[in-house]
């Protein structure tokens, strides 16, 4: 049955109202991560540089001279119109430098994704329909194995491999995609598989046992009994259903690469969103790590809503309780 | 089985559920390396051969040996004895994390589900806010809060690991809550935290058993990446994640300093992932009867 327009409506309405609630749980958090710092934060990130004039500059720029409910509806005002403070390091714009940043890793976390997909979907629907046969047994032990290896440590041993030993590929730096597009290849090559290799073993569990379950239902059963050809049945029934929750697995998954690849570009000195967030946290420069973790929150928060209304659209079957 | 003749003085549920344990090759062996990775860490002062921080730095960088079963790293310390005693301290950071994510979750977790209503709603949405921050980058954000150290560590990774406790609780409860025992108890009127206590929490360990042995694989990655950091577990005091960021700027000369931390990271956090499969097979009812029902097929 598919659902009527006012359903779907109903659906996105409460969706949104239910990222809107956590979004403010959000704003709060990053909001209450400066006010608990133990001690004095500007003191803190002046450090050595401590003035009287610099700092009182900085604690009135930064407004922590006002009350905590001032400070909270005006930090929530700013961040709504994208205005997230000055860093207490550099005293450029947090917006400015999260936005520097950003390319960076979203290009990271594309390649990712799609080595993982390019891996995990042959790899996920291949063991599924040779359930319980041996080249089922090494790809179910494969992932195991992957999903149990730290990124960092991947990470080495592939500039162990492939720059030190065989000097094939940079074991570091950055080119931004829009200077030279041969250098950016080159220097993605690494870090991309060291994230794409580990999502492709959670991801390729999940599209197994996605297309198990789908496989165990009683219309391809019916399709089956029909006398339905086995490669009819496995691509109009079995892998046409099982595509929602690839979908699904392949947005968590960005997510999660977006918010967690502080490691592995810490590892390849990777100029984005993580390393800052590293970088900040190293300095304790308080609005930089609160815009940062932020960003990476909203990102976070957006991929998982887009997931869920993606999967109201293509589902028809999907319970809106 | 020659466990048959003991089976009437035990709970016969319990004895099965070890029976089928152990009829699982695969977690049988990686409950056996666990025993022994817990087992060389309780005993690390004694296997450890060389002292942690013994600076030797005539043999700096020396690849393994008779001497040096791991090598040396770029101070000479001797790589198998800090390996032994980091498994030490990230065994120690990984259980005291994943009590205090189970105590506070599970708590959470069993009030929300059982009670409902308001209670419910507030908890499930601090949860789901908490839920908004990928795991690194929330307990990134604690150790920025407080200064780096063991107790910051464990404290940390014990938040971020508290939610999905508390989900995995919540679920649990809500559906043992509607249970006709549950429910005669109530009319009854056995008193709400009775119930809980006799009744609710011992029907849902078999989730929470497997979410343990889980977590504490999650635990150890994330001390690990922590450590690596340089904002988990602080020099000089051993740990894996610190041994790698070290061996970093020596992988082109001692290939040994990166392979040997890691590859204990990885062997301990693979048998607790084992471990933890192996339980959700057979404890978990819905995935155990999905087993069973393909195992008929």
């Amino acid at each position: 049955m598919r659902l009527s327009p006012r359903q779907v409506a109903a659906f996105l309405g409460r969706r949104l109202l239910f990222s809107a609630v956590v979004l403010l749980g959000v704003l709060v958090l990053v909001f209450l991560l400066v006010q608990l710092v133990p001690g004095d934060p500007i003191r803190l990130a002046l450090g050595t540089r401590y003035t009287q004039e610099a700092y009182d500059a900085l604690r009135a720029a930064s407004g922590l001279d006002r009350p905590l409910g001032e400070q909270f509806l005006s930090y929530v005002g700013s961040a709504l119109t994208g205005d997230l403070g000055v860093s207490f390091r550099s005293g450029e714009p947090v917006t400015q430098l999260l936005l520097q940043r950003l390319p960076a890793t979203v290009s990271l976390a594309l390649v990712g994704i799609g080595i993982a997909l390019l891996i995990a979907v042959p790899a996920g629907i291949w063991s599924a329909l040779h359930e319980g046969r041996v080249s089922d047994a090494i790809i179910r032990v494969t992932s195991q194995l992957g999903v149990s290896v730290p990124d960092f440590w991947m990470g080495m041993l592939l500039i162990l491999l492939f720059s030190t030993t065989l000097g094939l590929l940079p074991s570091s730096g950055y080119v931004p995609i829009t200077e030279d597009v041969g250098g950016w290849a080159r220097r993605v090559a690494l870090p991309g598989l060291t994230v794409g290799l580990v999502a492709a073993a959670i991801m390729t569990r999940y599209i197994r046992s996605a297309v198990l379950e789908v496989a165990s239902m009683s219309y391809v059963r019916t399709a089956r009994s029909k006398g339905l050809p086995a490669g009819v049945v496995v691509g109009r029934h079995v892998l046409r259903n099982a595509l929602v929750p690839v979908l699904t697995i392949a947005g968590i998954q960005l997510a999660t690469i977006l918010g967690g690849v502080i490691v592995v570009e810490v590892v390849f000195a990777w100029p984005g969103l993580g390393r800052l967030v590293y970088d900040s946290v190293a300095a304790r420069d308080y609005s930089m790590i609160q815009g940062s973790v932020l960003l990476i929150a909203v990102m976070f928060l957006l991929i998982n809503l887009l997931v869920d209304v993606l999967y109201a659209l293509v589902d028809p079957r999907i319970r809106l309780a | 089985m020659s466990a048959t003749t003991e089976q009437t003085a035990e709970p016969t549920g319990r004895l099965s559920t070890v029976r089928v344990l152990a009829t699982n090759p695969v977690t049988v062996v990686s409950a056996v390396v666990l025993a022994a990775v817990v087992v060389v860490a309780l005993l690390a002062p004694w296997v450890a051969p060389y002292g942690v921080n013994a600076v030797d730095v005539a043999n700096a960088l020396q690849p393994p040996s008779a001497a040096h079963w791991f090598g040396t790293d770029d101070l000479g310390r001797d790589l198998f004895s800090r390996v032994v005693v980091a498994a030490r301290v990230s065994l120690q950071v990984a259980v005291v994390s994943v009590a205090f994510a189970f105590v506070v979750g599970v708590a959470v977790g069993v009030v929300s589900g059982y009670v409902g209503g308001v209670v419910d709603t507030v908890l499930m949405r601090v949860v789901d806010v908490m839920f908004a921050f990928p795991v690194l980058l929330l307990a990134l954000a604690i150790v920025a809060i407080l200064q780096p150290g063991m107790a910051t560590t464990m404290l940390a990774i014990g938040i971020v690991y508290t939610p999905i406790f508390a989900r995995v609780a919540r679920a649990s409860t809500l559906s043992v809550r509607n249970e006709p025992y549950v429910q005669v108890a109530r009319t009854m009127g056995v008193s709400g935290r009775s119930i809980l206590g006799r009744h609710v929490l011992p029907n849902i360990t078999g989730p929470l058993i497997v979410q343990t042995s889980l977590s504490l694989a999650f635990a150890i990655l994330s001390e690990a990446a922590l450590s690596f950091l340089g904002l988990g577990i602080q020099p000089p005091a051993p740990s894996w994640g610190g041994m790698l960021f070290a061996a970093q700027g020596f992988l082109s000369q001692a290939w040994w300093m990166s392979v040997f931390p890691g590859a204990a990271i990885f062997v301990t956090v693979l048998a607790f992932n084992l471990l933890g499969d192996g339980l959700r097979d057979v404890l978990d009812p819905k995935q155990r009867t999905l087993i069973e029902s393909r195992r008929r097929r």
